[in-house]
């Protein structure tokens, strides 16, 4: 443990960069007042942010660097600030960087920053320049806090921040009415997970007395030794699980995703590909012991993890909007990371979630560079043919998709494999998971290059006469090719075994996983024979390539595969292009009885039994006073007759007690 | 010979008869006020004539004096209030009849 408080700056820099670029957007608002076509501040607010993020990944490389210095389970910790101090239950924030928070503290920064380069090409222009960047900024200063923090309280923050960050940027242009809605959809949804996720904090409060993230996996065994307290652990796990669902989009609180591509495609690209939906794996993987003490909940994640990529996957066979099937395949491949946490494959996860980083970033990036050339079309139906006018895109773009659907020897496809194989391996119940997985990769596969084949290829099927496609400046090409090389040759970080080289990433992670491996696993964790591996690889191999080869073929020359297709098995492609029906089963199972809910309070209880009680007691007294206004009849015989009636009265009642 | 007590009771009691009638009988607002007096000096008779009936040679009860004269002096003020409501409603209104002023009834 070596202490080191420059950590602080790494959230510290971008959050300093989100203010300056918050403050200028301000400035350059009252600019505008006085010259409307103002510009000059957005850009400098662009290249501010740009410079944090970029100066985070420094200093990310800085501590990567001093984490080789302190050996295998060293670590490097800030001091850490007592947020909350009850006496008996404390709550400190530190930053603590070890092997797994620098992994990904290097792709948050790394992605990040790539990213954050291409939006200043693609947001050009836009009268919300600066505000977007003070966002993004705000954005990775929240992530690295979520993977940086020593303590659930805090990872808390970030995962709160994050989920904001979203929200402001998936209604960043909420002016046109569906992103203001897609946010707050993504809003609702994720509290849902979040609102787990405090549930779990509260059970973990409980079991540990502490809500430090070593003291907690530190203190799982003492828990598992006593049988009454491993039904709570496995609650909490469940729950922390549930929170994990919603900010990584499972089954079943996915559904806010795919609205989630209303946003900016920067925006897709780091929030809703590369980063923060990879919260979730992060947080099951940082937790590793306490979901090894849990078989039952792990089988329960993987389950939920096939099904989430089979139904996903199978939904971007379908979806017409470029960013759709995006969208559907980040879920699946989420859903992958999910299956390899159910095997307890959790530095795979990882693996994959690095990969995915890379390639998903790069093919929302190609994406948004198609869109952006293509004068913000996004239907693939009326693309095509664009290799000939976007040839940097196209050649970037087909590196992502090979990667994404697993062609041999590309990092999708060791990362993928390697999920398969420990599925494989460990036997049983996992067999099931296995085939589901197997099967969805194959779709994947087709998926992909159906969406290239659709995009490039083809006939061009808009109007060359208006629609001018046009290749995208070098400040975003740029970033597509440095993701293209990383998405070509990432698959370098986890070799198989069989290719008797070092697996980078699983040997890096490894002291940090032993305490989930060994409670998991005991001393023999599941092994395959390598003729066993080579069948897998070689399987999987042959799949991706066979699909993807059908895929293509099936689109190169236009649509007519999507008609044919709609026209044979009409119900089949509804069902598909509803994601399973789950977001209308939504519509109607939770958001009408809730909206039917909310409209029997507001106007049966709010507007006419509360409103009743408070109007009739002014209108009752009202009737009360119409009567009673009667007895003044302006005749002063009347009042005296009242008065010597009620005086005569009195005194008879006086008389007559006086007399008991 | 002394009038003995019924009397004056007997005579307390027609005047506020009187007084009771006027009141609510009489329109005139004068009358009104008039007839008002008239029951309050039959209290006083009956004051008075109690007094006396408690009363002794050598020890007077003076309790139904006292009392009759704040009753006096109580209607002297009642009676110039009452006054002065009649001349300021008559300068106003022209009226001195009761079932005329009738703006503030129910």
């Amino acid at each position: 443990m070596q202490s080191a408080n420059f950590l602080w700056w790494i959230p510290g820099l971008p959050l300093l960069g989100s203010i300056v670029a918050g403050i200028l957007h301000f400035v350059e608002l009252r600019a505008r007042k006085r010259s409307p076509g103002d510009r000059t501040y957005g850009a400098t607010a662009a290249w501010c942010a740009v410079a944090a993020v970029g100066a985070a990944f420094v200093l990310g490389l800085i501590g990567f660097g001093a984490l080789l210095e302190v050996g295998e389970t060293g670590t490097l910790t800030s001091a850490s600030w007592r947020w909350i101090d009850t006496g008996g239950f404390d709550v400190n924030v530190g930053m603590v960087l070890d092997r797994l928070s620098s992994v990904m503290v290097l792709v948050v920064t790394g992605v990040g920053f790539l990213i954050h380069v291409y939006a200043v090409g693609y947001m050009k222009g836009d009268p919300g320049y600066a505000k977007f960047f003070a966002y993004l900024n705000l954005f990775v200063a929240m992530m690295l806090l979520l993977v940086l923090s020593d303590s659930l309280p805090g990872l808390f923050v970030g995962w709160e921040g994050v989920g904001l960050c979203s929200y402001l940027l998936i209604g960043f242009w909420y002016e046109k009415g569906f992103p203001a809605e897609a946010a707050q959809k993504a809003f609702v949804v994720n509290r849902i997970g979040d609102a787990c996720f405090l549930l779990g904090m509260f059970v973990l409060a409980g079991l540990f007395g502490s809500l430090d993230i070593a003291t907690i996996d530190a203190g799982v065994r003492g828990v598992l030794a006593d049988p009454e307290r491993q039904g709570q652990l496995a609650l909490a796990a469940l729950l922390l699980f549930g929170g994990a669902c919603g900010k990584s989009a499972q089954i079943p609180l996915f559904v806010w995703l795919p609205d989630a591509m209303a946003g900016p495609t920067p925006v897709s690209a780091l929030i809703h590909a590369a980063t923060m939906v990879t919260a979730g794996v992060y947080m099951v993987v940082r937790m590793n012991p306490l979901f090894a003490a849990c078989p039952n909940v792990l089988y329960f994640i993987g389950t939920i993890g096939a099904l989430t990529a089979l139904v996903a996957g199978s939904t971007a066979l379908v979806q017409r909007d470029l960013k759709k099937v995006l969208a559907y395949s980040t879920i699946s491949q989420l859903g992958f990371m999910f299956l390899a946490l159910g095997c307890g494959a959790w530095a795979t996860a990882i693996f994959h979630l690095v990969t995915h980083a890379f390639f998903k970033a790069l093919l929302f990036l190609g994406a948004g560079s198609v869109i952006h050339g293509m004068h913000e079309e996004q239907d693939m139906h009326r693309m095509g043919g664009l290799r000939k006018h976007m040839p940097r895109t196209f050649i970037t773009f087909v590196a992502g998709a090979a990667a994404l659907s697993g062609l041999p020897l590309l990092s999708g496809f060791f990362s993928k494999d390697e999920i398969l194989a420990h599925a494989f391996a460990d036997g049983g119940p996992y067999l099931l998971l296995w085939g589901v997985g197997i099967a969805t990769a194959a779709m994947t596969a087709y998926y992909s290059w159906r969406m290239v084949a659709l995009t490039f290829f083809g006939q061009e099927r808009f109007d060359v006469a208006t629609v001018e496609p046009h290749e995208s400046p070098a400040v975003m090409t740029v970033p597509l090719m440095v993701l293209a090389v990383l998405a070509v040759v990432g698959g370098a970080l986890g070799l198989p075994a069989v290719f008797h080289v070092q697996n980078l990433l699983g040997d890096w992670l490894a002291p940090v996983l032993a305490e989930g491996n060994e409670l998991l696993f005991g001393a023999a964790p599941p092994h395959m024979s390598p003729a066993t591996e080579w069948v897998l690889l070689g399987l999987g191999a042959a799949l991706a390539l066979a699909f993807a080869h059908k895929g293509f073929h099936d689109y190169r020359d236009g649509t007519a595969a999507d008609a044919r297709f709609a026209s044979e098995r009409p119900a089949a492609a509804r069902f598909l292009g509803g994601a399973w029906g789950v977001d209308k089963a939504y519509a109607t199972w939770i958001v009408q009885p809730v909206k039917l809910l909310a409209f029997l309070i507001a106007v049966v209880i709010d507007q006419f039994a509360i409103d009743g009680l408070v109007n009739g007691a002014g209108a009752g007294a009202r009737r009360l006073g119409m009567r009673v206004r009667r007895l003044a009849d302006g005749s002063i015989a009347t009042y005296g007759l009242w008065m010597g009636s009620v005086t005569a009265l009195l005194a008879f009642l006086w008389m007559w007690m006086g007399v008991r | 010979m002394t009038v003995p007590t019924e009397h004056l009771l007997i005579l307390a009691g027609i005047l506020f008869t009187i007084g009771v009638a006027g009141f609510f009988l009489r329109r005139n607002l004068i009358v009104v006020l008039m007839s008002i007096e008239l029951m309050l000096n039959a209290a006083n008779v009956t004051f008075i004539a109690g007094s006396r009936q408690h009363s002794t040679a050598g020890d007077l009860n003076l309790d139904g004096p006292i009392f009759a004269i704040f009753v006096i002096a109580v209607a002297a003020v009642e009676a110039a209030v009452g006054l002065a409501l009649v001349i300021a409603l008559f300068r106003r209104r022209q009226l001195v009849m009761l079932d005329q002023v009738n703006e503030l009834s129910g």
